[in-house]
């Protein structure tokens, strides 16, 4: 237990993004380490922590320990309060104990071989004739430099890393969404469906969500547009206003805050000797806000690109274009199809939610499906309904 | 000009994201802005979701 001063891969940052792809790399027999300010891997806990069923399962056979609540429909809330519920039938999902889970994935590249320390705070990079091939860090009352061929930047939506090594990752206000969420107990609510308020008393610009999280406990939280951010209410207010009116009598256990990036997808998440991952690569799902199975897949992808680059001995920017490249062919049509739907959405008045609520309840609950909420919403832009009907194949 | 509340920060790094200048630095739980390379545009000061950037006359 000590940080050597080589590494062949160094990944700043121990989320689930940064976890996929240390144990990518130590899969194929390459040395790697993470890196993790915090003291703990997993906490404090900036997340939703809501996923699909296929977004979990694509990667590992969940545990127990991992699922705070199977989620098997949903509850949409128009501004007018209609609520309209939707049974996901075989797509499940689940709200995850992020704290557990991230723990985990860690512990599983750990047995792969990669390495990990906490309160490892990385303050810089070394930057060698163009070439990212190191970090400066501080460790307890250590000051160190630790060489390595590649930067695995897995360090959230700020990414220093990024800013660091020359990657564009400034997000416009209109595709940031700005977050608060209360993790709350003593609340009565159905513990497998997920509420969504929308419209612009709640969350303009985005949505408020009630996660259930087991043992009459929640997430409720939200995300507002930096669009509508700017008119002076902050996230926080619309949420206190929301939680003191209709559940005043909850505890919240926990606050968290931070923002959520929804733009296109980043072209060049690259540089010499430089990847980033998760978060700070904007690897989100535009539309809801979700990121945990992209930001895996982000990282199993880059873990493995950086791999064959350590085999071909080839860290250049050029090289490295293999991971967005790759991951455009996989996402990229559907993140663009997301982003436009979100676009759309943002774009509709209280009253055209009304009536897309009014619309969705005619159809049975039987019939009724997310895709065909979203063929209804987006009925101010017919064209959208081939994106919808295509991102939505499958579910 | 921006000023930081910093006793409510949350360190975040949602402002740092929207800053056209670049200019919001953040390293673990110190949080400073160089004013020299600040607009102004106050694009911080609406995201935050706690209310922790204030702009000061």
């Amino acid at each position: 237990m000590k940080i050597n001063s080589y590494y062949d891969v160094i990944i700043v940052g121990g989320g689930p993004s940064g976890s996929m792809a240390a144990y990518e790399i130590a899969k194929a027999g390459f040395s790697v380490c993470v890196f993790e300010k915090d003291r703990d891997i997993g906490y404090p806990v900036r997340c939703g922590e809501a996923i699909g069923y296929h977004g979990l399962n694509q990667y590992f056979k969940p545990k127990k320990t991992w699922i705070a609540a199977e989620i098997k429909g949903a509850t949409l809330v128009s501004p007018k309060n209609h609520r309209v519920n939707v049974d996901f039938k075989n797509e499940t999902g689940y709200i995850l104990n992020r704290r557990v889970f991230d723990y985990d994935l860690a512990k599983i590249a750990v047995n792969e071989g990669a390495e990990v320390f906490t309160r490892c705070y990385v303050n810089d990079l070394i930057i060698k004739d163009g070439f990212v091939n190191g970090v400066k860090l501080k460790y307890f009352d250590e000051t160190l430099e630790v060489k390595s061929k590649i930067v695995i930047g897995a360090d959230g939506i700020e990414s220093r890393v990024g800013r660091w090594g020359g990657v564009k990752t400034m997000v416009r206000m209109k595709d940031m969404e700005s977050c608060v969420q209360y993790s709350v107990s003593n609340i009565d609510i159905s513990q497998d469906k997920m509420i969504m308020f929308v419209g612009k008393n709640y969350a303009p610009g985005g949505y408020l969500w009630i996660f259930p999280k087991g043992d009459r406990s929640a997430n409720i939280g939200i995300g507002i547009s930096g669009k509508y951010a700017k008119k002076g209410k902050s996230a926080k207010s619309y949420l206190d206003d929301f939680v003191n009116k209709f559940y005043p009598d909850v505890s919240i256990l926990t606050t968290v805050c931070g923002g959520v990036s929804c733009p296109k997808p980043m072209a060049e998440p690259i540089n010499n000797g430089l990847m980033l991952v998760g978060d700070a690569a904007h690897q989100i799902n535009p539309m809801t806000g979700g990121g945990i199975a992209s930001g895996m897949r982000g990282g199993q992808i880059a873990g493995q690109i950086a791999s064959q680059a350590l085999k071909d001995e080839d860290y250049s920017k050029k090289y490295l274009m293999k991971y967005p490249k790759r991951l455009f062919k996989e996402f990229g049509n559907n993140h663009n199809r997301f982003y436009r739907i979100k676009e759309s959405i943002h774009q509709l008045k209280d009253d055209d939610l009304n009536y897309i609520a009014e619309k969705v309840s005619e159809i049975p609950e039987s019939k009724r499906t997310l895709s065909s909420i979203f063929k209804h919403a987006v009925y101010k832009k017919p064209s959208l309904i081939v994106d919808v009907f295509k991102v939505f194949a499958g579910i | 000009m921006i000023k930081i509340i910093d006793d409510k920060c949350d360190y975040c790094g949602t402002c740092v994201t929207v800053c056209p200048t670049d200019c919001i630095e953040l390293d673990h739980d110190l949080i400073e802005i160089e004013h020299p390379k600040c607009i102004d545009c106050n694009l911080c000061v609406y995201i935050c979701p706690i209310e922790v950037l204030k702009i000061e006359n």
